[in-house]
């Protein structure tokens, strides 16, 4: 296809051509192609800009360490993926792909002024200038700073795909399938275990893929695999982090690499998050060789030896056609042989040693190399592309130019312990290595292979800067690509003072790029260790952190997303509700109906009209998102005295009580209004949004702190549906639905439950009201729940039954001066604050939360205390939440007592109405007070909380 | 010290570099000191700094177990904000946040604080009356917070999703404008230079093994691992280890220590314009200087000082993300990373004098302490120096457990109905 | 996510399945009233936070329901022992 493609190398599919795009321009390649590959096969050297100087910038890797090659590939319809690594990205028919952080275009982008500037950015610009004038660092600096950082553009349309997520069990997890990975997997397979072998690039084999020698026993061993049926193989799926007990976070990769992942509809995933619980986890992850730190080595074409290697023997291609190679590392010399044995050709291997093991050198001079020991790369010639490389002998040091098309560095290899690290693995240096390598296991992990140091790259030598004949401070020799960080900028962290890794990290953004220092981490520390004259391992070394490459957030939140982000609760009545137009407002989980407004009604004329309706008529409302407990046994009542504020012991069977709930700190938590439905057998109701609060916390006093009660807790929540039939004609409206249960007032008086049926359907009637009208909530089974509603609504129908929701709910207990926990109360309000001292036992030896009521603070006047607000313009509504103060005229910042908590337009009172917390309220009851607003402040006079039927009339129709 | 300035950079760049300072002397420890604060985070530094400019006390030493800046002050999502409900918090932050404008020109030292605003969001009409009655109380108190509706919001923030199909709509939202962000590293690295041009030594890997007192109770030294240093004032600044270090006086705290998370994104252009939080769905997001979306996720349920949180957490956090920005599900996680947060019963610090004469805390910052950062450092210090709190640190004193005085914001925002 | 072992399951279930409960062994007093403010505080409030061996609850909500009891290090988050609860300290 081009002159770059050797013939009978590399395991692409020559017969599939695959035709693609980079930056507008069509080029061809085949299947089996990263986009790496494909390009390189056309001569292709430019791939992006660097993230700070726009560096312009080819390959450096051929893998997951990558950090140059960052481009942005469209997927239709404004869809995009933006900083995909061009090594990952496998190429398909009609693959549209582009380069990123250029204007305006690669090859001249405007950006590289930053390049000419490079010596007035060194690391740490930024906190020495930028601070005057003070205004100008957000209206000028800032703004400037962030549109030249970035990589690739953000998404802007919502993204289209979805993800899916996993469990996975097995006894034996193996990740990365090079030949170490592969041979445990061999070792496994067969076996009882559960074997799951993963790997991340789409083809299983590592470094053997580049192996050709290694080609026969990997089609074998591969297939020996997908025989054994205890194993798993996973491929495109990336194991990014290793938690605790052995939970690796894995993700796979599934449609990305598709020309047509198929209609939206019918698309599969396009990643899935696999979530494995391992027995045994082998780490088999290989190593990443690193570059070498000189002038010049991020030209375009400079590249290392390994993913030259790679890129010739698994994708056929040859990184140019006359390279040179800079080895500090035995790798270097076996890389460059091979690739000149397979027909590449090599002009010179460089190497900054001395001495050089003499085999490798006799090899390298039989295939025609020219061998420079203990010379030096100083210098690259080329923009976008090598021509030459400038070498310096290190006895004359005096540089030469050597004209080659393409520079392979080889400086050593660093085993990739990133996982190990993530289980918290001990690490020991390895002088040999130049590197960490794993040492005690944290979990049951072991590592094999190179990961382990157990591969022989040969030896080599640690080297930070390469010798050079020019003056270290003013050249740009780079260490982190991607982020642009060089020697020198990591001598400047040093000189400044900075002396642990981490500050040199952060000081200089090395190694926090994409690529998460893979290729940078170990130079940097090479060229810290040199700086500080301190011997590496006594600078430590940065914590590695998930993820091992960047994992996309759709796939992190799996199927957490649209209506399964968090699956909305609904009622058994939830779609008759819906099907009269109700307007919803969620409550906890739940959705709740808010009102049913009628044609040109907003909220407020429609609540209006559902309140009048309630006191003239009546009105039915579903209540059946309250929290509801069953609690059982012999000691059921004395187990509910202990919880709850007031005395449950003598309440009679057949009675309702209302229950006030406080946590040990003293402070209300929840309340609601239960039935003894037999000596040892009570119905709870709790909040919508306290009911598994509550649930937990009795749960907890039960089990733990009084284990000697015999009782038991179930929730109920879900097997009631409750309907609530308030208003004067209410018995009217079921007197005729109702068997079994003498509706009467003398025989089921108000706080009274009944057991009986209603539509045929077993029923707890509760005779209760949360409205001050006369009032029935209907107890059913759920499923009967929509039935009774709808039966009960026709026979409202001659009564004029209104259905309200929970807005009108708000107001007619407002009206009544009912609390809402949550709403007139926060947390920090006690029985007393409230106005519940009734609901106290005051003889009560102990409840839960008593002896907190006893505190200093909580006995201290000036405590806000609930009470009534009328405004003095009845029309004015105050807003919830407005502050209250006594003296509108003082200054800011204003000394404030109180606030709203409760206000609303009542339409059975024709005016206004609000509760309020206020310090020493019920003292100040007939006082004006004072709510200061933007540009106005509204007066009110403080009342007591009950605004509706004093007397209490209303309650039996 | 040298200034910092253009100029400067302008010359040095000439010179190649060579002649830059170290920022911060690594100092020895000396056998006494006025005063010793433990924590070389933004806090202690901080208050380093302003017993040095503001109270003369200059004879100072900051030990830190590990590398300045290290803890939470490093590993936190760099949020800034002041619109607290009550009194006695929205004046502890607004004093930081006054201190952080302008903190850049004080300290010679660009700290990148960016005013970009804060917005949290209302979901549902709990949040909107929980939010309205922080705006009322935060304007009577001259701290800005401003309601805006969703269509407002979204002007403010342009990725989003305002549309009433949501699983939980954007029903308005709380604007404070002077809220925004600011680069985490710098503000340690900002004071450390600063406190030391001013004479504070700043000790290194030096780690607390005792706090010795004499027979009256009262402070008279630390003993370290590089030594015993004698001093009659100890300020404890040590988040994520405060009831370790305060049981070495013998001292019980109502504290906890859980794992919290953070996450950031690949770097991209500029998306983001503003810090934005939401209780309900539990998100929050901003973006940095150089790109990165930076979320906060939430903390581990157990007592931790591993640094460690689970994949489940980032999951919820993600989801939660991406509920709200739908167009940031093909962004990637690029790193993420815990931190040990001290929780105090009711959420709210801990910033005065102890039982022990001489021994003054600055704990219990939970999940917010680096918006606090130069007010804490400040307030700590007119503790130490005056042996009093200052009338705004002054209700966080220790003493409010027990008396039943509690600054409770996450109760003030409880749900239940 | 860590695996935790329910004594009364027998069976050692991932974390999800649990709900953390604070610290273990602190007793509701049998007569609150009779504690001064500073004692009814320590039981409130006043926690160990150690940094290693922890005593402390779990439920195991998403399974049988029961409070037990851990003992687990705070450093490393490695469990090394669960027990039933009203068993004493181990």
């Amino acid at each position: 296809m081009s002159g770059y493609r050797i013939d009978g190398l590399g395991r692409v599919d020559r017969s599939r051509r695959v035709n693609f795009t980079f930056d507008g321009q069509a080029y061809a390649g085949f299947a089996g192609d990263s986009l790496a590959s494909a390009l390189l096969a056309h001569g292709v050297t430019l791939f992006g800009r660097s993230f700070k100087y726009h560096r312009p910038r080819g390959l450096l890797g051929a893998g997951a360490e990558e950090p140059n090659a960052l481009v942005t590939v469209e997927r239709g319809g404004g869809v995009f993926t933006p900083n995909l690594r061009a090594t990952a990205v496998e190429i398909h028919e009609g693959l549209v792909a582009r380069s990123q952080n250029r204007w305006p275009s690669l090859k001249t982008d405007f950006g590289s002024i930053n390049d000419r500037l490079g010596r007035f950015f060194p690391a740490g610009f930024y906190n020495k200038t930028f601070m005057w004038p003070r205004s100008f660092w957000e209206k000028l600096y800032e703004p400037a700073i962030r549109r030249m950082a970035g990589l690739g553009d953000a998404p802007t349309v919502a993204d289209p795909d979805h993800y899916a997520a996993t469990y996975a069990h097995c006894e034996l997890l193996i990740i990365g399938a090079g030949p170490a990975g592969i041979d445990a997997a061999l070792e496994a397979a067969g076996t009882k275990q559960r074997v799951i072998l993963i790997d991340e690039n789409a083809e299983m084999g590592g470094g053997a893929l580049a192996d050709p020698a290694l080609a026969a026993w990997l089609e074998r061993s591969l297939k020996a695999l997908a025989e054994a049926p205890n194993v798993t193989l996973l491929k495109r799926t990336t194991a990014f982090g290793y938690y605790h007990d052995n939970f690796i976070g894995a993700v796979e990769r599934l449609t990305d690499h598709l020309a047509n992942p198929g209609p939206q509809s019918l698309r599969a995933p396009r990643e899935q998050l696999w979530r494995i619980r391992a027995g045994e986890v082998v780490l088999a992850t290989g190593a990443i060789e690193r570059p070498l730190v000189f002038a010049g080595n991020d030209v375009p074409g400079v590249m290392l030896a390994s993913a030259a290697r790679t890129f010739l023997f698994r994708d056929g291609v040859a990184v140019g056609r006359n390279v040179a190679v800079m080895a500090a590392h035995d790798s270097g010399w076996k890389d460059a042989c091979a690739m000149a044995r397979a027909g590449m050709g090599v002009a010179a291997i460089i190497d900054c040693r001395s001495e050089v093991d003499p085999a490798l050198v006799q090899e390298a001079e039989s295939l025609g190399i020219d061998c420079l020991i203990h010379w030096s790369v100083v210098g690259v010639n080329g923009r976008h592309g090598v021509k030459s490389v400038q070498v310096l002998h290190h006895d004359d040091f005096l540089d030469r130019r050597l004209p080659c098309d393409a520079l392979l560095m080889a400086g050593g290899w660093t085993p990739s312990v990133h996982l190990w690290s993530h289980s918290l693995g001990s690490l020991a240096w390895s002088d040999d290595w130049g590197a960490y390598l794993p040492d005690k296991p944290n979990e049951k992990v072991r590592c094999v292979g190179a990961c382990a140091g157990k591969w022989s790259f040969g030896s080599g030598m640690n080297v930070g800067h390469l010798e050079t004949n020019r003056n270290p401070a003013a050249i740009k020799a780079f260490v982190d690509f991607q982020n642009d960080v060089t020697a020198k900028d990591i001598s400047l962290a040093v000189r400044e003072g900075m002396k642990s890794v981490e500050h040199i990290k952060r000081y200089t953004t090395n190694g926090m790029a994409t690529d998460q220092g893979k290729t940078s981490n170990l130079n940097a520390l090479q060229l810290a260790s040199a700086a500080m004259g301190k011997p590496v391992p006594e600078i430590g070394l940065t914590t590695f952190r998930p993820p091992y490459t960047p994992q996309t957030f759709g796939a992190l939140a799996g199927h957490a997303q649209g209506p399964l982000f968090q699956p909305t609760r609904k009622s058994p009545i939830d779609s008759w509700a819906e099907a009269q137009g109700a307007v919803y407002e969620p409550v906890a989980q739940w959705r709740r109906a808010r009102y049913f407004p009628k044609p040109g009604e907003d909220m407020h004329k429609a609540v209006a009209r559902e309140c009048l309706a309630v006191r003239e008529r009546v009105g039915i409302f579903d209540a059946s998102t309250l929290g509801k407990i069953e609690v059982i046994g012999p000691d059921a009542a004395e187990f509910l005295n202990r919880m709850y504020t007031n005395p449950w012991k003598a309440l009679e069977p057949g009675r309702c009580r209302y229950g006030l709930l406080l946590g040990e700190d003293g402070f209300i938590r929840d309340d609601g209004v239960s039935a003894r439905m037999a000596p040892d057998r009570f119905h709870l109701t709790t909040t919508t949004g306290g009911a598994a609060r509550v649930l937990n916390m009795m749960e907890d006093y039960l089990q733990t702190e009084w284990p000697d009660l015999d009782v038991w807790l179930t929730s109920t929540t879900e097997q009631w549906a409750v309907i609530a039939l308030q208003g004067p004609k209410a018995r009217e409206v079921i007197a005729p639905l109702v068997q079994g249960i003498d509706l009467s007032p003398e025989a089921f008086p108000h706080m009274a439950v009944r057991e009986g049926t209603i539509c045929g359907v077993p029923t707890r009637l509760f005779r209760v009201s949360f409205t001050g009208e006369l009032g029935f909530e209907i107890n059913v089974p759920a499923g009967f729940g929509r039935h009774v509603w709808e039966q009960v609504f026709a026979a409202g129908q001659a009564h004029g039954i209104t259905p309200y929701g929970t807005e009108t709910m708000h107001v007619l207990r407002a009206e009544k001066g009912f609390i809402i926990v949550g709403q007139d109360t926060d947390g920090t309000v006690t029985p007393h604050d409230a106005g519940l001292d009734w609901a106290v036992g005051k003889k009560k030896p102990d409840f839960v939360g008593k002896r907190s009521l006893a505190r200093p603070d909580i006995v201290a006047d000036g405590r806000k205390q609930l009470v009534g607000l009328l405004t003095d313009n009845p029309a004015e509504v105050l807003e919830e939440g407005a502050q209250i103060v006594a003296d509108p005229n003082q200054p800011v910042p204003m000394k404030m007592i109180g606030h709203v908590t409760s206000s609303y337009a009542s339409a059975t009172l024709g005016r206004s109405i609000a509760m309020a917390l206020v310090a020493d309220g019920r003292a100040r009851v007939g006082q004006k007070l004072h709510i200061p607003m933007p540009g106005r402040v509204i007066t009110a006079t403080v009342t007591d909380t009950l605004f509706y039927d004093r007397e209490g009339s209303r309650l039996d129709g | 010290m040298v200034r910092f300035s253009g100029l400067s950079l302008f010359a040095k760049a000439l010179g190649n570099h060579q002649s830059w300072p170290e920022l911060w002397p690594d100092a020895q420890p000396k056998p006494a000191y006025d005063a010793v604060i433990v924590g070389a985070g933004g806090h202690g530094l901080g208050a380093a700094y302003y017993l040095a400019k503001k109270y003369g006390i200059t004879k100072v030493a900051v030990i830190e177990k590990g590398w300045l800046g290290g803890g939470n002050t490093g590993r936190n999502t760099t949020i800034v904000r002041s619109n607290y409900l009550y009194d006695e918090s929205a004046h502890l932050y607004d004093h930081a946040v006054k201190l952080w404008d302008g903190l850049s020109q004080d300290l010679n030292f660009n700290v990148m604080y960016s005013k970009r605003g804060v917005m949290m969001l209302a979901h549902n009409v709990h949040d909107i009356q929980s939010f309205q009655r922080h705006i009322h109380a935060n304007r009577l108190n001259g701290v800005d917070n401003e309601w805006l509706t969703p269509e407002q919001a979204k002007e403010y923030c342009p990725p989003l999703d305002i549309s009433p199909e949501a699983r939980y709509p954007v029903l308005g939202a709380a604007l404070q404008r002077r809220g925004g962000t600011a680069r985490h590293d710098s503000v340690a690295w900002g004071y450390a230079r600063a406190a030391s041009a001013l004479g504070v030594d700043i000790i290194q890997n030096c780690m607390v093994t005792g706090i010795r007192r004499g027979a009256d109770g009262a402070v008279e030294g630390v003993e370290t691992t590089r030594g015993y240093i004698a001093t009659k004032k100890v300020g404890v600044s040590a988040a994520g280890n405060t009831s370790v270090v305060m049981r070495m006086a013998g001292l019980d705290f109502p504290l906890e220590s859980y794992p919290l998370q953070a996450l950031v994104s690949e770097p991209v252009k500029p998306v983001f314009p503003c810090v934005v939080m939401s209780n309900t769905v539990h998100a929050y997001i901003s973006q940095s200087d150089k790109g990165e979306l930076v979320i906060g996720a939430g903390t581990d349920q157990y007592v931790s000082y591993s640094q460690r949180g689970a994949l489940h957490i980032v999951e919820h956090t993600l989801a939660a993300i991406c509920e709200i920005f739908p167009m940031f599900r093909r962004m990637r996680m690029l790193r993420n990373w815990g931190g040990i947060v001290d929780v105090t019963p009711d959420r709210s610090p801990i910033l005065g004098k102890t039982p022990v004469p001489g021994l003054y805390v600055n704990c219990g910052w939970g999940t917010g302490g680096f918006k606090a950062t130069p007010g804490a450092g400040d307030l700590l210090a007119y503790t130490i120096a005056k042996d009093e709190p200052h009338p705004i640190n002054a209700p966080f004193n220790l003493d409010r457990f027990r008396g039943g005085r509690l600054i409770d914001e996450a109760a003030a925002a409880a749900v239940a109905h | 996510m860590i695996l935790i072992h329910c004594p009364y399951c027998d069976e050692q279930r991932p974390g999800l399945e649990f709900a953390y409960a604070g610290e273990a062994h602190i007793a509701r007093p049998a007569d609150p009233s009779a504690l001064s403010d500073e004692e009814w505080e320590r039981f409130l409030f006043i926690r160990a936070n150690p940094r290693g061996r922890h005593h402390e609850r779990w439920r195991h909500i998403h399974g049988c329901a029961r409070f037990f009891n851990a003992v687990r290090d705070t450093v490393s988050d490695k469990f090394e022992l669960t027990y039933k609860a009203g068993e004493p300290r181990k």
